[in-house]
């Protein structure tokens, strides 16, 4: 029952109260404010970032790479951070960008995932749908002049089809066969373009692999705030699968002739 | 009954001068109407199991379900309007999404059941509602382990063990009193929860009825899910061959 | 008129648990013409009765698009359907806004059945006086559903509302294990036979009043369908070519049972006039 007699003969907003749920839940509030309520603080920096992520397509699915470094500016803070996070049973989200605002979409991810669980009418949201669902957030966001300050890579596997799109804090989207975010875009994207595209259907998990990690050491080389220990998301008919933390071998010997790195003074 | 004409039936908000809120117990009345359910609480998990009074054959079985998952670790099985047992179920799930918001993890049994009470003793208070026309079997398992309720109409709750509600429930309650619940697992479970629908249907009164199933436990990692067609086809022809043998 | 002490207001339970008022509300889906849906493999289809309130008058619409995969054909108050069907569109929009996805079709009828519980429970309201029968198809298939004042729904292989579909049910009890093989053809003359059953004596089932809506792929006598099956209403002459097929009332079940066998090799029944007088005109 709405009490309101100001309500009554409108329209009722279905956006913010669609079943009329009354009378428990809180009605619109037009009383006392906090002092603050109209100091607005946005997202200005990302604070906590991640680097790059790398995904492609393969024969039987997808394959989607990311360090587990999240650095504080330019300092190393925290060495143990998993950058791949799986939607339902179809699908790998990767995130480069803010961490704390990844978080929060792991959350918000999670909460749709419960509440399409609920339903259990055998409806699941696949990454198309998950990667619509993004790219309206991130726009919406953006469009508040808030964004959520990240580059996603959305990608699975349903009903036969391989995904793979991108979304980012402006809410750009696109899709190919292959994708790399932050300083990925720069260094390992030609990579993965001249050992992927017109191949998609014929390299192995192996092959795929082999890609995924040659591009990743390159990236170690090159990208001053990446890390040699990374996790290599699949996702195929079979389903997600993130696997533990890879080392890999990497040779600096050659540093001790560059000029400027080490103990040299000169 | 002594209730009827007197005009103190009229609202919830109104006690009979002996105490009563008839209302109340007229919602009570409407879950009595309705085909049993039940709920076990066993070693591992909980099993919920319902007698689906089937009104025409058109219905497409399987479809039109009356126990739901509120979140992944919680179920509830309602007895009455299903209707009613819709707004339960939903209100429940915007409970566990709001303790989620603001805890970062799953709600317990206890504090999911407590709040569904809360929000059916509400409905008890004023004249411009009626009560709920469910008593509402609530089960799951949280770091606690497993646990189930029943929540009545008047809002008030208790744990139980083995749990029953709706029109077959003296019988049912007295079945659920001779098993061994607490050393039983899921997948016995699941057999005694059929066989015990099976015996508490009365066909001489009532028409088809279709059983529906649900578990949450280790077999099922902790997630509320369907029993599984080959289980639940199992389960029910091992209720029919005990009825047989109990007849 | 009978009366009671608990049937005037929808907060109020009666001494048996019932809702009076709910229950007065399903008697206004009873005072709308008949509609009947039913279900195949393929296909879902609904077939509505039109009622005009006189000479001069229309035919007033009994079905609605929701969207391209949703439709639903109404019997009750048409104020209260336009409400609901419009929330309807809304859902099924926002679904396709945030997820490009249509929406399941289950749960939009569980959203219009959750908003009519409300009003079963409140002061100052009162339950929607319209039943819809609700057709949709989605990624589990084609489906029928039956939403109704009390704010239950309930999945069916067929089913009738409105003024004397208990009639039209019998017609659905007695031949709906056939249903799911039949052709979009025999699927719909099944409709119509069971949608006559509705009408009083001296009524027939014509192009002016009868109303077809179909979800699923294209029909022999269908052009321009989309690939996906999208939901369409025939109206008008396009319904003749299925009022033709029907079989006249009167030839004896088996012979109905035979010619629908028949019809399923051929599609369509040539109609065989036993008769003069009971033909079906127009």
């Amino acid at each position: 029952m709405d009490h309101f007699p100001t309500n009554w003969g409108r329209p009722r907003n279905d956006a913010y109260d669609a079943y009329g749920t009354h009378p428990i839940p809180q009605r619109p509030y037009n009383g006392h404010q906090d002092a603050f309520a109209d100091a607005v603080q946005r997202t200005q920096q990302p604070i906590v970032t991640g680097t790059s992520v790398l995904a492609i397509k393969y024969k039987d699915g997808i394959m989607m790479a990311a360090d587990n470094l999240a650095s504080y500016g330019s300092l190393a803070r925290f060495k143990d951070v998993q950058r791949l996070h799986p939607v339902g049973q179809y699908t790998v989200l990767g995130a480069g960008g803010d961490m704390s605002d990844f978080q929060y979409i792991q959350h918000m991810l999670e909460q749709l995932s419960i509440d399409e669980f609920t339903c259990q009418d055998g409806h699941n949201l696949g990454p198309a749908e998950i990667h619509e669902y993004m790219s309206h957030v991130m726009y919406a966001r953006r469009s508040k002049m808030n964004p959520l300050w990240n580059s996603l890579i959305v990608g699975g596997y349903k009903d036969g089809k391989r995904f793979l799109s991108y979304v980012d804090l402006l809410g750009t989207t696109y899709s190919a066969s292959t994708l790399a975010t932050g300083y990925g875009a720069y260094i390992a994207q030609p990579l993965l373009r001249k050992a992927v595209e017109g191949r998609e259907d014929v390299l192995t998990e192996e092959e795929a692999r082999k890609i995924i990690e040659d591009s990743m050491r390159v990236l170690f080389y090159r990208d001053a705030r990446s890390l040699n220990k990374f996790q290599i998301a699949t996702v195929t008919s079979v389903g997600v699968n993130i696997s533990e933390s890879i080392q890999l071998d990497t040779s600096w010997s050659f540093a001790e002739g560059i000029r400027g790195y080490g103990a040299q003074t000169q | 009954m002594t209730s009827i004409g007197t005009g103190y039936d009229l609202s919830a908000s109104t006690y009979s001068p002996d105490g009563r809120i008839f209302q109340v117990e007229y919602a009570n009345k409407a879950v009595e109407n309705s085909g049993t359910a039940i709920g076990l609480r066993v070693k591992d998990g909980v099993v919920f199991a319902v007698e689906k009074l089937v009104h025409s054959k058109l219905l497409v079985p399987g479809a039109n379900r009356r126990i739901q998952s509120v979140d992944r670790h919680i179920g509830l099985a309602t007895a009455g309007l299903l209707a009613d047992g819709r707004n339960i179920s939903n209100r429940a799930r915007a409970e566990a999404n709001d303790f989620r918001e603001l805890h970062r993890s799953g709600i317990p049994l206890k504090e999911m059941t407590s709040r569904i009470g809360q929000y059916v003793q509400v409905y008890t208070l004023y004249s411009s509602v009626r009560p709920f026309g469910i008593s509402t079997i609530v089960g799951g398992v949280d770091k606690d382990g497993p646990s189930l309720y029943i929540i009545e109409p008047s809002g008030v709750y208790f744990g139980y063990h083995g749990a029953a509600v709706g029109k077959g429930r003296q019988l049912a309650k007295t079945e659920l009193e001779k098993l061994k619940l607490q050393e039983m697992s899921t997948r016995e479970a699941v057999l005694e929860a059929a066989r015990i629908i099976y015996l508490v249907h009365d066909d001489a009164k009532e028409k088809e009825f279709e059983l529906e199933m649900s578990w949450i436990g280790d077999e099922t990692n902790g997630l509320h899910l369907a029993v599984p067609k080959d289980l639940l086809d199992e389960a029910e022809q091992k209720a029919k061959e005990a009825l047989e043998t109990f007849e | 008129m009978f009366r009671n002490t608990y049937d005037s207001d929808n907060t109020v339970f009666s001494p048996q648990g019932r809702l009076h008022q709910v229950e007065y509300a399903l008697e206004a889906v009873k005072q709308g013409s008949a509609a009947v849906g039913l279900r195949s493999k393929t296909h879902s289809i609904l077939l509505a009765l039109k009622r005009s309130t006189g000479e001069l008058a229309s035919y007033q619409q009994k079905m609605y698009r929701i969207d391209d995969h949703i439709g639903i054909a109404i019997a009750g108050l048409t104020s209260d359907a336009r409400v609901l069907s419009n929330f309807m569109r809304q859902q099924a929009m926002s679904s396709r806004m945030a997820f490009n996805r249509p929406m399941p079709v289950n749960r939009l009828v569980s959203s219009i059945a959750d908003k009519a519980q409300v009003n079963t429970q409140e002061y100052g309201r009162r339950p929607y006086g319209v039943g819809f029968l609700v057709i949709g198809q989605d990624q589990t298939g084609p489906h029928l559903y039956e939403f109704s004042p009390s704010g239950n729904s309930y999945e069916y292989y067929a089913m009738s509302i409105g003024a004397r579909s208990q009639s039209a049910k019998t017609y659905l009890e007695k031949h709906y294990e056939s249903f799911p093989d039949c052709s979009l053809e025999d699927l719909i003359r099944h409709g119509l036979h069971a949608l006559r059953e509705t009408l009083q004596q001296d009524k027939d089932l014509s192009i002016k009043n009868t109303s077809i809506g179909i979800i699923g792929p294209s029909g022999e006598h269908e052009k321009g369908i989309s690939p996906a099956g999208n939901f369409r209403i025939l109206d008008g002459q396009s319904v003749d070519v299925y009022l033709k097929t029907m079989v006249p009332k009167d030839m004896s079940e088996g012979a109905v049972l035979t010619r629908a066998a028949l019809a399923g090799l051929s599609g369509i029944v040539p109609t065989i006039v036993t008769d003069e007088d009971v033909q079906m005109a127009e």
